[in-house]
């Protein structure tokens, strides 16, 4: 379980983070919404260690891992998918999940990413610059997976994919949540977001301010969008 | 003299010379690729390398030897330097590792004459390698074909220790990006210093292997350090294939303008360089600079 407290991150002069309270349960999926620039990347990135955090913790299994290194993060079991995806452009498919496999892995090994990506087993020997976006999606995923992760930070994974492509990546998640995956989602997509989480919360300016199931969310879904996600 | 045979041993003396440039330009390239900085020092190191190999044969008269310590001491002094000095740097601007690497260019020549003094120091090479033997009737040092063999095995090494060891593997993803190698769990900074380890052990041989040929002097620093960034550049700052080509390129170009034009033999391999700066500013093999 990932519990947030009080996180508080600055970038230079601007307050960023300003007090972020989030909690992931075991084999749970989180998503997290809200507008362009509110801190959503920034949360995830800080809990990575890729930011430093100026205040608050982040406990992950009880132990605080504020401030950590981002290879103590990786080690302490968070895994870590960024917007963007970045792949390892001249790697092949596999030598960009080999660079995650720090041990061999047990609960993920190569076989069974291969098995959940049919799509990657063909182009195992690619270069990763030569997949498609979903492709590369998958193999970002598969990448995170492979270290056997207790929490998994997935940064805007639809950005930029066909919606057919959205919609092979939502199987995917839902097969992860059947596979008691933890799932911290950070997503603009209000559709694939309210179609795999468990919870849905919404930030604004660096705060939490509004948590509910998908089922709350649809009723209100009006209201919230107009008050903190449309422009 | 025949045409045929000047031109296969002028051919194999140029190769024998790509040997010794590749064995710089290749550890600056990778040092390149991962840190994004300019090691200076390169031209240094290899020096050291070869007042290091001087001192292992004057004492154990095992050339072989200096072969095995020259560059063990010469890339754990590189190692030292990245995690003792270099690694207060990253995150600052190019300009700092430039002075800093520049300075140390300066120290190392000043504290190897003190301790080996200024006079040009001859290293024997083993006697098994200080024959000549005749090609197509020419005679040709049997040294020079042991450094081209030497150039093809360390290249062959490198390139099979890059592709299949997990060490090889990180350098590769980190020299592609190096925070995603830090998020998904290997410490980078270790990879750091071992790259500039290698990096600086590979000039440590190079020193080594040059020394029966030119003497251990103060001169090889500078001299290496403007061959090495020539061949860097021209083969694509980050590239190992393209510092092999860029070695035997300008190896060429130095022995056969010698001997063509000797007044403009230094002209032709600035030429090529800026030839290849117009055309492919990134280098022949670089990504766009």
């Amino acid at each position: 379980m990932l519990v947030i407290k009080g996180l508080n991150t600055h970038y230079g002069a601007s307050h960023i983070l300003q007090g972020v309270d989030l909690e992931v349960p075991d084999g749970r999926i989180i998503a997290l919404l809200g507008r362009n620039g509110v801190g959503k990347s920034t949360t995830l990135r800080t809990v990575m260690g890729l930011v430093p955090p100026s205040g608050g913790s982040i406990e992950l299994g009880g132990i605080n891992i504020a401030g950590w290194r981002p290879h103590q993060v990786a080690r302490a079991g968070v895994a870590y998918v960024p917007e963007g995806r970045l792949i390892f452009p001249d790697l092949t498919v596999i030598e960009n999940i080999k660079v995650a496999e720090r041990v061999p892995a047990r609960a993920w090994p190569l076989p069974r990413l291969l098995a959940l990506f049919p799509s990657l087993r063909e182009r195992a020997r690619n270069r990763g610059a030569n997949l498609s976006g979903g492709e590369q999606q998958m193999l970002a995923i598969a990448r995170a997976l492979v270290s056997d992760p207790k929490v998994l930070l997935l940064d805007e994974p639809s950005q930029g994919l066909a919606p057919l492509v959205v919609r092979e990546l939502a199987g995917v998640i839902r097969k992860l949540r059947d596979e008691n995956v933890t799932i911290l989602l950070v997503e603009q997509n209000m559709k694939l977001a309210e179609a795999v989480a468990d919870e849905l919360h919404v930030m604004v300016k660096g705060r939490m301010v509004y948590g509910a199931t998908p089922e709350r969310f649809r009723a209100e879904e009006q209201e919230i969008r107009s008050r903190y996600l449309t422009v | 003299m025949d045409f045929l045979p000047f031109l296969v041993t002028q051919c194999l003396n140029a190769l024998s010379q790509a040997a010794l440039l590749f064995f710089l330009g290749c550890g600056l390239t990778l040092i390149f690729g991962i840190m994004r900085i300019v090691n200076f020092a390169h031209g240094a190191f290899f020096m050291l390398g070869a007042y290091v190999g001087y001192s292992t044969v004057h004492w154990t008269g095992n050339f072989w030897a200096a072969l095995i310590v020259a560059p063990i001491l010469v890339g754990a002094f590189g190692a030292a330097f990245e995690l003792g000095i270099l690694r207060q740097l990253y995150g600052r601007d190019g300009h700092a590792f430039l002075m800093v690497t520049f300075g140390l260019t300066l120290i190392m020549g000043e504290v190897i004459r003190l301790i080996w003094g200024v006079e040009a120091l001859q290293v024997k090479p083993p006697d098994s390698l200080s024959d000549i033997v005749f090609i197509l009737d020419e005679p040709f040092p049997v040294y020079r074909l042991f450094l081209v063999g030497a150039g093809i095995v360390v290249a062959v090494v490198i390139w099979q220790f890059l592709e299949r060891t997990r060490l090889g593997l990180l350098i590769r993803a980190t020299s592609q990006n190096a925070e995603m190698v830090h998020a998904l769990g290997t410490d980078v900074r270790l990879v750091r210093s071992a790259v500039f380890g290698i990096g600086c052990g590979l000039a440590g041989i190079g020193g080594v292997m040059a020394a029966p040929l030119v003497t251990a002097s103060l001169g090889m620093a500078p001299n290496a350090v403007i061959d090495t960034f020539v061949i860097v550049i021209i083969g694509g700052m980050g590239s190992f294939l393209g510092s092999l080509i860029g070695a035997v390129l300008v190896a060429f170009v130095q022995v056969f303008g010698t001997y063509y034009f000797p007044d403009f033999a230094l002209a032709f391999m600035y030429l090529i360089m800026v030839t290849v700066l117009v055309v492919r500013p990134g280098g022949l093999l670089g990504k766009e600079a």
